[in-house]
């Protein structure tokens, strides 16, 4: 902790992101919390589980030709009645369940990632610009800001979608189902950005390295992007690692609603969606695996949040 | 005391104008009124006369004042799928919701915050990691999950609980269905108001244990101790005091976001309240649903954030000293 102190108070600026996260506290603070290490690996298999699927799924649940209705609602190879061919089992429409959730997990991260890129990406950038422009532009951007936040991001997200459905035609709806998602989630979570790099935005920018760049002539956008932003992507990291875990959680939730992406298109969220209906007959594999695979995800995400908001924050050591 | 309270009156119409205006433009121009109205046999001359009977050929601010002017007195309109008033159909449908958020918060703050001053003064004792690891699962798990998990349990497998529905009701007055009631309504709520109470009280316990353990740390707290008062009087009379100040803030918040996340419990449950009738609008593109659900969550959330501010600087003194200085 003192280096890191030391370093804040003494030097103009407070050390970049990239040199903390080369500093070898973090790796050894990663190191020491076995916790930690354990959600980053299995974080890392379900990532690459996901980017992997079309290679490691025995089947393409997205592939009506592949999948037979004669082989719907097969429990689990391991369970009584159990078919070799599906370890997880099979859906009410004859898809392998294990293919559907490598590729519900693909969906579900690459829905969560982009939104999160989406809404970072707007944030920081009128965080920046509210931050050092001030006045008028800062004000305007912080009322939206405020409006937006008195209400939860899951009710924007849906919102957002409901909007977009309505000005969509009916006949494409499934084709931009995942677009629209991404759009509704990022929407919402871009807020949260945009306050906290105004904040820091604010502070460095009476620093005087910032006054020497103004000095020699760079124009502003040149200031901010190399100059400002480098400094005030700590928080961002935090907060964009415990928004995917709850980007991930609002795309599940919106599919399981039933406004998310359609069965043909299952994500884990819709997976669950359709295993809802079969609790009471019994066929809970449809339900189970997939509530699994997503609580597993996103509590990984979640720990491994936790610890970088941990990590970057000299304050709490 | 009172210039504050008028001015932050004055910063809530605000926010309900704005969004009053955002739910204008959804209404006026996400797909057209009349289109969504009639029937595909109304003729052509018919169409007309009802766009000019609704005003909409009249200049969009004169339309957007009378939108405001209409919601102001709970009147939005006529619902595109069910053809009856949007304010009788929420009405009849808020007292679920509202009895389900009721006892959702009231069950999230009891154990939250006893739970979150716990795992402060006892940071390393077994029972503080249970609660931090259950923490973790409880802002993990989405609640759509939590409540399939609970119908699993004791609907499925148990058979102790009702799956869905709110059970018998007992009308009180022309407006209010309770389920407090009878046995049936009671049984029906257990399920519901802890699933959605779930995910708020690991919220409010982090925060209340974030909090306590930073004021746990102040100054203040070390002279208390070395003046020689007793743990509990140090705990419970200087540092928990001080925690709750911020807490309440975010408890608030918390608490109307209890009501939107409602229409996630209200699925899975099919529990027959407003955040259902919500989603079914966004389903049917049903606008006029949209718009009112829109106002009245923001009016919640408005009277919630005012009621905390006045609360705020009736709680700190600090604040109410330094009154004439902040919020210009």
């Amino acid at each position: 902790m003192s280096r890191a102190d030391d370093l804040a108070k003494s030097g103009p600026a407070p050390p970049s992101l990239i040199a903390r996260l080369r500093d070898n506290d973090l790796a050894a603070s990663f190191l020491s919390s076995k916790t930690t290490v354990a959600a980053g690996l299995i974080a890392l298999i379900l990532i690459v589980a996901g980017l992997a699927a079309p290679l490691i799924a025995p089947t393409d649940p997205f592939n009506p030709a592949a999948n037979f209705l004669m082989d719907s609602l097969t429990p689990p190879r391991f369970a009584a009645g159990g078919d070799p061919r599906f370890l997880l089992g099979t859906d009410d429409q004859g898809r392998d369940l294990w293919s559907a959730i490598l590729y519900g997990l693909r969906i579900s991260l690459m829905i969560g990632l982009l939104s999160v890129l989406l809404g970072g990406a707007i944030g920081v950038a009128l965080g920046l610009i509210a931050g050092y422009a001030g006045g008028w532009i800062d004000s305007m951007i912080m009322r939206v800001a405020d409006v937006q936040l008195t209400f939860p991001a899951i009710l924007i997200a849906l919102l957002l979608d409901g909007v977009a459905h309505a000005l969509l035609q009916k006949s494409n709806r499934e084709e931009t189902a995942f677009l629209v998602l991404v759009a509704a989630i990022g929407l919402s979570f871009w807020v949260q950005y945009a306050r906290t790099v105004r904040g820091s935005t604010m502070v460095e920018k009476n620093r005087d390295y910032v006054q020497a760049a103004r000095l020699i002539g760079l124009s502003p956008a040149c200031i901010l992007v190399r100059h400002i932003l480098p400094n005030v992507m700590g928080p961002v990291l935090v907060i964009a690692t415990i928004n995917l875990a709850i980007a991930i959680i609002t795309e599940a939730t919106l599919s399981f609603l039933g406004v998310g992406l359609p069965p043909t298109e299952p994500s884990l969220g819709t997976l669950i969606r359709i295993g809802q209906n079969f609790l009471f007959s019994g066929e809970w594999w449809i339900v189970a695996f997939p509530s699994l695979a997503l609580a597993i995800l996103v509590l990984s995400v979640n720990l491994l949040g936790d610890w970088l908001r941990d990590a970057l924050n000299p304050r709490l050591k | 005391m009172i210039a504050f309270i008028v001015r932050r009156v004055f910063a809530s119409i605000g926010v309900m104008i704005a969004v009053g205006l955002i739910a204008f433009s959804m209404f006026r121009y996400v797909g057209d009124p009349v289109n969504q109205m009639v029937g595909v046999e109304t003729s052509v001359a018919e169409q007309a006369q009802l766009r000019e009977e609704l005003g909409l050929n009249d200049p969009a601010i004169v339309q957007a004042l009378r939108f405001l002017g209409h919601a102001a007195r709970f009147d939005f309109g006529v619902s595109y799928q069910f053809k009856e008033p949007v304010a009788d159909l929420i009405g009849a449908r808020m007292p679920a919701t509202l009895e389900l958020a009721f006892v959702a918060s009231i069950l999230s703050l009891v154990a939250g915050i006893p739970m979150g001053v716990y795992a402060a003064l006892h940071r390393d004792s077994a029972l503080s990691r249970l609660f931090q690891a259950l923490s973790l699962i409880g802002i993990s798990l989405p609640t759509f999950l939590t409540g399939i998990l609970l119908i699993t349990l004791f609907s499925v497998t148990l058979g102790w609980l009702p799956s869905f529905g709110r059970g018998e009701v007992v009308r009180l007055g022309p407006w209010w269905t309770t389920g407090f009631l009878t046995v049936s309504g009671l049984k029906s709520l257990i399920m519901p108001a802890t699933t959605l109470a779930l995910f708020q009280m690991t919220l409010i316990m982090r925060l209340v244990r974030a909090e306590m353990l930073e004021v746990l740390r102040a100054d203040y707290i070390r002279f208390a101790r070395a003046r020689g008062l007793s743990e509990s009087a140090i705990h419970f009379r200087h540092a928990l005091k001080n925690t709750l100040v911020p807490v309440i803030t975010i408890v608030g918040l918390q608490l109307g976001s209890i009501v939107a996340f409602s229409i996630i419990t209200e699925t899975v449950f099919a529990w027959p309240g407003m955040g259902q009738l919500f989603l079914q609008s966004i389903q049917n593109v049903d606008i006029p649903i949209m718009a009112a659900y829109l106002l009245f969550i923001a009016l919640m959330f408005v009277i919630i954030n005012l009621v905390v501010d006045i609360l705020y600087v009736s709680i700190d003194p600090r604040l109410r000293a330094s009154l004439h200085g902040m919020r210009g």
